[in-house]
């Protein structure tokens, strides 16, 4: 039972967690938790469905497979919060979208990158980050 | 290739807006009831006259309550509509339809003092706010990509990156919209212009949008109300007659986070809304006297007038240089209320602006204004209306 002592002492959890509230994405987290990165793709006409989702834009097919991908990229674009909306992050802090060798692209964070050497085009690949046991997130290294 | 079959046939007839504050003590509810009491009465219509009801999906006021207050005992058409100024054209269409005859338009929303059209996702998220997608938690929280202000800055570091401009000579763009805010006591957010070296000092929100670059919250309601183009000749002000309305959107869209299609550096949605509202409305470009475009996120104007056809592709900013064209004299006046940026994020605010222009009485008048265009929704769901003098 909740109680009013409760309700006064708010939780704020990382925003991860927040995550896989969206069913089409739940495999993809569940996969990043094992330190995969696979992608949704349409069954029928192989289109990548990124974010996922139930029908394929494309050929409207409701069928879909997830699919490792090589989780190499470019820096398509990235964004530097001088300032922290939220206690899980410490600024200044960057976020990336990195655009997959594969084509589709994601919002990550860069590990070991300084803002300020940031570039869009830079060679990126993926690492893993484990926030519970069960739970990581993907980020993103320069290119060995 | 439709026929132009709502072209001429409604008139904006009321406008008004409640006081616009950075915190208004109110609720939303009294907002958006003194809105509509205060844009019927502009109108010079009775309450009863009024027989539709049009709003924003995201706003949280329900018409039926709205009823309840104000006194509107009989309407026949309710609807919430998407995001941006779409509701209007909801309400021109029921009206051209004649389903009714006169539809009053109405936002409300503490977005300065309140949680709301505001940068806290989470927020947010607690309150079901339908605006904001799902998607969001999922793939952007994460990482720290937390504010919608994060989710425009990777689109203009994007747009800046692809046509090589400096992220400093955007500042026009805020710069004029405080010379018109300064001279709009509605608009609160400026008492005074400011300079290039303002902008250039100003606080990084998150990098490459600055402060200045980013429309404020603000509270307050507003209410537009329409009638047939015919019923608006006998009424209390020049009718602001509808030419043109018209909407868009694009693959793979998401409010400001459309990362995932082929140019996220271009507002796609902006050019298919834009060419079929000149083609509606049946006029060129260069007919357009003055502009109100979604200036949320300043850097958005320049890509605006781009997608929109007034300048080509990538050269949006420097068309706003030295702010020349974007003055009350200029090429193309644009945001003369002093936008949202000057005036704070609502949707509506620009389109009462684009009917006091009509009117000839804005406080930044252009002269002679005869046609003026209101664009909403850059970075998602466009939508847009052209205005005549009647
Ligand atoms: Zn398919």
């Amino acid at each position: 039972m909740t109680t009013q002592a409760d309700s006064e002492a708010p939780v704020i959890p990382h925003p991860a967690l927040w995550a896989v509230l969206y069913r089409s994405s739940t495999p993809f987290w569940e996969a990043v938790g094992r330190h995969e990165l696979t992608l949704q793709r349409c069954s029928d006409c192989k289109t990548w469905r990124m974010p996922p989702r139930p029908m394929c834009p494309r050929c409207q097919s409701a069928e879909s497979e997830w699919v490792p991908v090589s989780g190499r990229g470019t820096i398509h674009s990235w964004v530097t919060y001088p300032e922290s909306p939220h206690p899980a992050f410490e600024a200044p802090y960057a976020v990336i979208l990195v655009e997959l060798d594969e084509g589709p692209r994601l919002v990550s964070n860069p590990v070991g990158i300084a803002p300020d050497e940031l570039e869009i085009g830079m060679p990126v690949e993926v690492v893993f980050e484990d926030v519970s046991d069960d739970f990581a997130l993907y980020k993103f290294q320069r290119a060995g | 290739m439709t026929e132009r079959t709502l072209k001429d046939k409604t008139a904006i007839v009321g406008i008004a807006t409640t006081d616009l504050a950075r915190d208004s003590g109110r609720t939303e509810y009294s907002l958006a009831c003194e809105a509509v009491k205060l844009a019927v009465e502009d109108a010079g219509l009775e309450m009863a006259d009024v027989d539709g009801i049009v709003k924003d999906i995201s706003d949280g006021i329900d018409p039926m309550y709205l009823q309840k207050a104000v006194g509107i005992d009989n309407a026949q058409y309710c609807s919430d509509s998407h995001w941006g100024t779409s509701a209007i054209m909801t309400g021109v269409t029921a009206i051209a339809a004649g389903i009714c005859n006169a539809v009053v338009y109405y936002r409300c929303l503490n977005g300065g003092s309140g949680r709301r059209a505001g940068n806290d996702f989470r927020a947010a998220r607690e309150m079901k706010d339908e605006g904001l997608d799902l998607i969001r938690y999922d793939f952007y929280s994460p990482f720290g990509l937390l504010t919608p202000d994060g989710l425009a800055a990777m689109t203009v570091r994007r747009y800046l990156h692809e046509h090589g401009i400096e992220a400093e000579e955007v500042g026009w763009i805020p710069a004029v919209a405080s010379e018109y805010a300064a001279r709009n006591p509605d608009a609160i957010f400026f008492d005074e212009p400011i300079g290039l070296d303002d902008y250039a000092d100003s606080t990084m929100r998150v990098d490459p949008l600055r402060e200045l670059d980013c429309a404020p919250g603000v509270d307050g309601g507003l209410a537009v109300v329409l009638t047939s183009a015919e019923r608006a000749k006998g009424l209390r002000h020049t009718p602001a007659v509808v030419m043109g309305v018209a909407q868009g959107t694009s693959t793979e869209g998401e409010l400001l986070s459309n990362f995932t299609r082929p140019d996220i550096s271009a507002l796609p949605e902006i050019r298919l809304m834009g060419d079929e509202l000149f083609r509606v409305a049946g006029i060129d470009r260069s007919d357009v006297d003055v502009a109100q475009l979604d200036d949320r996120y300043a850097p958005y104007v320049a890509m605006q007038l781009e997608e929109l056809g007034f300048c080509e592709s990538g050269s949006g900013v420097a068309f706003c240089e030295k702010g020349e064209r974007l003055r009350v004299d200029g090429e193309l006046p644009v945001n003369t209320g002093g936008g949202f940026l000057g005036g704070g994020f609502t949707y509506g605010l620009n389109v009462i602006e684009g009917v006091r222009q009509i009117r000839g009485t804005s406080a930044s008048q252009v002269d002679g204004a005869e046609i003026s265009l209101v664009v909403s929704g850059a970075g998602g769901p466009a939508d847009g209306m052209i205005l005549r003098r009647a």
